[in-house]
């Protein structure tokens, strides 16, 4: 058998494999990988057509050809001013908390090398959104915005996982069930705190904590942007030194990867993309989980590209928010009852491949 | 490859998990440029030596030193260019293909603007024809037959290009065919680019016939070592795995076989068989 004929089985025109590059000057070199590259400018197509399908419909539809020039700043004023003031800091908000669970999901699935290990599953997001419910229903901002209280509770469920499961390395199952049982500790209390909350508090906390891009402005979607200014860089350079992680952490060492420093800030990037969508638009269910998975057959890869995932995940939320105000006349749902009802079927699917490929403990 | 023959030590050498103590005060040197094997019988502390060797365990007393530096305060990335380390059965992810596991091998020497240089390219053509798996490059690493993965996984070891390479039981898991092969391209690496190569190996007639230097261990010391002629005897072998048998000379290769004795079985041939029948 050739390389040729066990190539054309899945991947006819080798579109998947990496493909070296070269430049004299600047003396750069590495490899691309022509497919990802594909995968990823038609996802940059979707996302800028479920943005505007997103900021279409509304109360009075508007053609998505109007939707496209009010996007670059001509039309009439009437229509700018309901997609540029009204309709687009929702969508933004969207995509963007899109982008940032899809690379935060990428980052921890790569690190742990399990599908399951995603932030909304081991307790990170309702870190995130047990620390907004006591801002919320306790008044306890200290002068903080949500996005500092989810960064903290975030954090503090990473340290508590880490702490329990991950310091010698652990990947498999034991993250999963720490992260399972941190998940169950946070959203315990912030039952608790619903129930001990006045009606107001707990209604406002409630509606927030399905994931909801409802009524979002720019000031949920400007702190999100700027933290994904320096985030979304940060998580692709991680990228490069997590390839050897994808290994086991012996043989990362054995290729001089200092395995702690990486995880370290594959821990801290991950966590702050999830603290701030989550503080942005609530913990939207499983959008961490499958974004990533999604873009890693689309790209055919072996590992779940974090840019492609971040991409899917805006895709995913954008229109799952389409789904959720168009399903039933007349009723807005939020966003995240959307995405956990779609993406229930894929946590099965997930669970059902981790057991049959036994990479699970 | 640096032309310089490695000399790889180990002093005092103290090694231990947690609460257990592993290895007590051993003293090391590596042959430099040959194949030393280290034998022993299970839980004696010879993978656990090997991880000191490599980096992958910090010893609580003693060193390991590389050419004279203690091996703590080599940076990271420089002592991945000098010693690569393959530990025992490893995991690559589902669908990772044979040369992206080899050009990972690189990684020690990349940057990140320069993450294939005409060297990469160089040294991970040779790492695929020396091992044998360039025709299964683009395969899936996941989907091989067990030999051709052990080979996939050595293939990114020698990219790594490292003057020593520690295998921590290259041959687990391997039906005997793939073991012979897995072993034969050991030698080859040793006697074509004069690699410095150290691995426990658990079949004591295969550590007799690859290695020219073996390395017997109990309970966490070394009870022998030199040529496997001298240190591969009845009364060794005996006292290290507290068993019983013959040491006979392999007709091929012309290195001590051993012959275990068994509670079913004399070693005398002239005195009848006692067999479970």
């Amino acid at each position: 058998m050739t390389t040729d004929s066990l190539r054309s089985e899945k991947d006819p025109a080798g579109m998947a494999a990496a493909r070296p590059f070269r430049l004299a000057f600047p003396p750069v070199s590495g490899t691309l990988r022509p497919r990802q590259l594909a995968v990823c400018a038609a996802l940059v197509v979707a996302v800028f057509a479920a943005l505007c399908w997103n900021v279409s419909i509304g109360e009075y539809g508007i053609p998505l050809t109007d939707v496209a020039r009010a996007l670059t700043g001509s039309g009439d004023p009437g229509t700018l001013l309901v997609v540029q003031e009204l309709r687009l800091p929702r969508a933004m908000t969207g995509l963007l908390a899109g982008i940032a669970f899809g690379m935060s999901g990428a980052l921890f699935q790569t690190m742990t090398r399990n599908p399951l290990a995603s932030p909304d599953m081991i307790g990170l997001t309702q870190g995130a959104g047990t620390a907004v419910v006591a801002g919320i229903v306790l008044g306890w901002d200290f002068g903080l915005g949500t996005q500092a209280l989810g960064l903290i509770g975030a954090l503090t469920s990473a340290l508590l996982v880490y702490g329990l499961a991950w310091r010698r390395g652990t990947t498999g199952y034991r993250i999963i069930l720490v992260g399972i049982g941190v998940s169950w500790i946070c959203l315990s209390v912030t039952d608790f705190l619903l129930a001990r909350g006045g009606r107001f508090q707990a209604q406002a906390a409630l509606g927030w904590l399905v994931g909801n891009l409802n009524g979002r402005d720019w000031q949920q979607a400007a702190p999100l942007a700027a933290s994904l200014v320096v985030l979304v860089p940060a998580a692709l350079l991680i990228g490069r030194l997590m390839r050897t992680l994808q290994l086991g952490d012996d043989v990362a060492k054995g290729l001089g990867t200092r395995v702690q420093a990486v995880r370290l800030t594959v821990l801290l990037t991950g966590v702050g993309l999830v603290a701030f969508a989550t503080a942005a638009a609530g913990p939207v269910a499983f959008v961490a989980l499958a974004a990533p998975q999604i873009a890693q057959r689309l790209c055919r890869t072996a590992w779940p590209p974090p840019l492609a995932g971040g991409l899917t995940g805006a895709v995913v939320v954008l229109a799952s928010d389409v789904l959720a105000r168009e399903l039933i006349p007349g009723t807005e749902l939020p966003v995240g009852i959307v995405t956990g009802v779609l993406g229930a079927p894929v946590l099965l699917w997930l669970l059902i491949r981790v057991n049959r490929a036994g990479s699970g403990g | 490859m640096s032309t310089a023959e490695p000399d790889l030590r180990a002093e005092d050498l103290h090694l231990g998990y947690d609460d257990r103590a592993v290895v007590s005060g051993l003293d090391l040197a590596i042959p430099p440029g040959r194949i030393t094997a280290i034998v022993g019988a299970n839980a004696c502390g010879k993978s656990t030596l090997l991880r000191a060797l490599a980096r992958l365990l910090t010893p609580r007393e003693g060193t390991v030193t590389l050419d004279g530096r203690a091996l703590h305060s080599i940076p990271t990335r420089e002592l991945a260019q000098q010693l690569g380390i393959l530990p025992q059965s490893p995991v690559a992810p589902e669908g990772l293909t044979v040369i992206d596991l080899v050009n990972r091998g690189r990684s020690p020497h990349q940057t990140w603007w320069r993450q294939w240089t005409k060297a990469d390219e160089q040294a991970v053509h040779d790492a695929l024809a020396a091992t044998g798996t360039t025709d299964l490059a683009d395969r899936a690493v996941d989907e091989l037959s067990g030999g051709q993965r052990q080979r996939a996984w050595i293939a990114m070891a020698v990219a790594q290009g490292t003057p020593v390479l520690l295998l921590d039981e290259p041959t687990t898991y391997l039906d005997l065919a793939h073991q012979i092969d897995v072993l034969d391209l050991v030698v080859d690496l040793n006697r074509r680019e004069g690699r410095t190569v150290v691995m426990v190996l658990h079949d004591l007639n295969q550590a007799c016939r690859y290695a020219d230097h073996v390395i017997a261990m109990k309970k966490g010391s070394i009870v022998a070592e030199g040529a496997p002629a001298d240190v591969i005897t009845a009364e060794t072998v005996e006292d290290v795995f507290g068993l019983r048998c013959q040491v006979a000379t392999d007709p091929v290769s012309r290195t001590p076989l051993v012959i275990p004795v068994g509670r079913h079985h004399t070693p005398d041939p002239e005195e009848p068989r006692k067999t479970l029948a």
